[in-house]
C-alpha cells in the first residue's frame, strides 16, 4: 500500500513528539489503545489559564498512518481553545492526510487521545482550581 | 549497493538468469504442446517435460511418473487435500494438520469442515515444532491424511518429516507435505520420510511463477486422488490442461541449481543470517527471536522488537524490502496466525520483521539492513509510549488498555 506525501511527512518529521510532565497540573493526558491492538497513542495538552492549549505533544506505537495522525492532532490543537479542539472530527484526519479505509481507525484514535487528553485535564481542574479558570474551561466544552 | 534491498526471498525470489536461457527457446522457436502426439513440435515439447520431471522427481527421490505440474504450491495443496478427502471419503474423514499451515493448506482445510469432514489443527511448541506425542494422539481410526509443512514461510522452522511420516505409516495414514519452502534448500526424501505427496514451487527458488508441483506415490501404497478440474486428463488424469512447457522447463533448472548449490548456500546463508541477527541484537535490547534458533532455514530470521510497531518499522526502512507479522499490513486485525500459534503475545505479534535472504543478498547488504534496523527501532523506540513507560518501571501487562 501506498502512503500519502502528507503521511510520509509526519512520519519522517513528526510535529510536536515527545513528553509534556503528566503530574502539571496545567497538562492533560490521554493514553488510548492498546498493545495487542498493534497501537497505543498517548496524548497530552498544555492548557493555560484563559483554557487555550498552550503546547501540545504526543508518542504512539502503532503505523505509519496512527504515528502521523496523531503527530497532525497535536499540530491542529496547539493556539486553539478547549472548545474549538473539541470540534475536531476523525473525519478531518482521515481527509487531511488523504487515509484509505483500513487505516480509518488511526484517525479514530487520535479523535479519541484527544478527547481523552482534555477530558482528563478537566478532570484534574474540576476543584481546586481558581474558579474562573475551571468556569472558562467548562465554557470551552459547550 | 543496489536500492531498494531485496530481503523477502520466502515470499518470492527473482529468476536466475540461467533459468530464464533454458526457458527461452520454449516460448518462441518449441512452442508444441507436450499432449501433441503426432508432429515433431509436439514431441520436442514432451521430450523437455519429461527430462523435467526426471529432474524433479530425483530432487525428492521419487519417480518420474509420480510428478503432477500444477500451477503452484497453492494448487497443489488444494489437489493433495481436497483430492484424498474425495478420494479416500469412504475409508473415514478425518484430516490432521497444523496450526501454522500456509492459508492454502488451512484454508482448504476449512472448506472441507464446511463439507462435513472433521479436521485437527495441531499446535506446535514456543519453538514452531509440532509434538509428536501431541500428532501420535491425534490420529483414530477416522483419520486419512497428515497435513504437515517442511518448513514454515514464515519462521523457517523445519518439522520433523521423517519422525512424522515413520508415525504416519506405522497407523496407515498418508502423509502430505507442503515443501514449498523445503525443496532445493533443505533434504527432502520421500522414501526416507514416508511422504505420499509433496506440493512444492519454482517461484521460492529462482524459478518463474505460476509452476508448481505435486508428488503423488504410485506404489506402497498406491495414492489416488480426485482431481480438481475436469478436462483433458492429462497427468495421469489428476491434473487437465496443456502443460506449461517453458515454465517446466525453467522449473527443472531451478531445481538442478538449487540443490548443485544448496550445501555452498546453505553454509553462506547461515552465516549471514547469523550475523544480521547478531548485529542487531548487538545494537537493541529487547528484542526476540520467532521459532527455533537452529531448526530453520538458512535463510530465515523473525525477530520481534518490542515497544515498535512492525509496518512502521518497514516504513522507516523503506528502502529493504522486508515482511511483518503486524496485522496493519493486513485488511484483517489480527497478527500473524503463525506467531501466535507459537504463544507469542499479540504485541510482539505486531512487532515482528521477516528478514529473508537468498542467492543474491550480499555481506554489504546485511551489514546495512543490521545498522539501518538498530537505527530505526532506535528513533520508532523514542517515539512510543510503551517503550517510555517501560523505562519508567512501568508494567505494561498490568496496565489497563482502553480497547478499541
Ligand atoms: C509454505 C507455502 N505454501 C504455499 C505457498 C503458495 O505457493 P504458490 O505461490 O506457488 O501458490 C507459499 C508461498 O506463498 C508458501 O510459502
Amino acid at each position: 500500500m501506498a502512503y500519502s506525501e502528507k503521511v510520509i511527512d509526519h512520519f519522517q518529521n513528526p510535529r510536536n513528539m515527545g513528553s509534556l510532565d503528566k503530574n502539571d497540573k496545567a497538562v492533560g493526558t490521554g493514553i488510548v489503545g492498546a498493545p495487542e491492538c498493534g497501537d497505543v497513542m498517548k496524548l497530552q495538552l498544555k492548557i493555560g489559564p484563559t483554557g487555550v492549549i498552550e503546547d501540545a505533544k504526543f508518542k504512539t506505537f502503532g503505523c505509519g498512518s496512527a504515528i502521523a495522525s496523531s503527530s497532525l492532532a497535536t499540530e491542529w490543537v496547539k493556539g486553539k481553545t478547549i472548545g474549538e479542539a473539541m470540534q475536531i472530527k476523525n473525519t478531518d484526519i482521515v481527509n487531511e492526510l488523504s487515509l484509505p479505509p483500513v487505516k480509518i481507525h488511526c484517525s479514530v484514535l487520535a479523535e479519541d487521545a484527544l478527547k481523552a487528553a482534555l477530558a482528563d485535564y478537566l478532570k484534574k481542574n474540576a476543584n481546586g482550581t481558581p474558579v474562573e479558570e475551571n468556569e472558562k474551561a467548562k465554557e470551552g466544552v459547550q | 549497493m543496489k536500492f531498494p534491498i531485496y530481503m523477502d526471498y520466502q515470499a518470492t525470489t527473482p529468476m536466475d538468469r540461467r533459468v530464464l536461457e533454458a526457458m527461452l527457446p520454449y516460448f518462441t522457436d518449441d512452442f508444441g504442446n507436450a499432449a501433441s502426439r503426432n508432429h515433431a513440435f509436439g514431441w520436442k515439447a514432451e521430450e523437455a517435460v519429461d527430462a523435467a520431471r526426471e529432474v524433479l522427481a530425483k530432487a525428492i527421490g521419487a519417480e518420474a511418473r509420480e510428478i503432477v505440474f500444477t500451477s503452484g504450491a497453492t494448487e497443489s495443496n488444494n489437489l493433495a487435500l481436497k483430492g484424498v478427502a474425495e478420494m479416500y471419503a469412504s475409508k473415514g474423514n478425518h484430516v490432521i494438520t497444523v496450526q501454522t499451515e500456509h492459508p492454502s493448506v488451512l484454508d482448504t482445510a476449512a472448506r472441507l469442515e464446511r463439507q462435513g469432514h472433521r479436521v485437527t489443527y495441531l499446535q506446535v511448541k514456543p519453538d514452531g515444532i509440532i509434538d509428536l506425542d501431541v500428532l501420535r494422539g491425534a490420529i483414530t481410526d477416522q483419520t486419512i491424511l497428515i497435513s504437515v509443512m517442511a518448513a514454515n514461510n514464515e519462521i523457517g522452522v523445519i518439522q520433523p518429516l521423517e519422525e512424522i511420516g515413520r508415525i504416519a505409516r506405522e497407523r496407515g495414514v498418508l502423509f502430505h507435505t507442503d515443501a514449498t519452502q523445503g525443496v532445493g534448500k533443505i533434504p527432502i526424501d520421500v522414501n526416507a520420510m514416508h511422504l505420499d505427496l509433496v506440493s512444492f514451487t519454482a517461484h521460492k527458488i529462482y524459478g518463474p511463477k505460476g509452476i508448481g508441483a505435486l508428488y503423488v506415490r504410485r506404489k506402497n501404497p498406491r495414492v489416488r486422488l480426485a482431481p480438481l478440474l475436469d478436462g483433458g486428463g492429462h497427468e495421469r488424469g489428476m491434473r487437465s490442461g496443456t502443460l506449461n512447457v517453458p515454465g517446466i522447463v525453467g522449473f527443472a533448472r531451478a531445481v538442478e541449481l538449487a540443490l548443485a548449490e544448496r550445501e555452498a548456500e546453505e553454509r553462506r546463508l547461515t552465516r549471514l543470517r547469523d550475523r544480521l541477527r547478531d548485529q542487531i541484537m548487538s545494537g537493541l535490547d529487547r528484542v526476540f527471536l520467532n521459532g527455533h534458533p537452529e531448526k530453520r532455514l538458512p535463510g530465515n530470521l523473525n525477530l520481534s522488537f518490542a515497544y515498535v510497531e512492525g509496518e512502521s518499522l518497514m516504513m522507516e526502512m523503506k528502502e529493504v524490502a522486508l515482511s511483518s507479522g503486524s496485522a496493519c499490513t493486513s485488511a484483517s486485525l489480527k497478527p500473524s496466525h503463525v506467531l501466535l500459534a507459537l504463544g507469542v503475545s499479540d504485541d510482539l505479534a505486531h512487532s515482528s520483521i521477516r528478514f529473508g535472504l537468498g542467492r543474491f543478498t550480499t555481506e554489504e547488504e546485511v551489514e546495512y539492513v543490521a545498522d539501518k534496523v538498530v537505527s530505526a527501532v532506535t528513533r520508532l523506540r523514542e517515539m512510543s509510549p510503551l517503550y517510555e513507560m517501560a523505562k519508567e518501571g512501568i508494567d505494561l501487562k498490568t496496565v489497563e488498555w482502553s480497547e478499541h
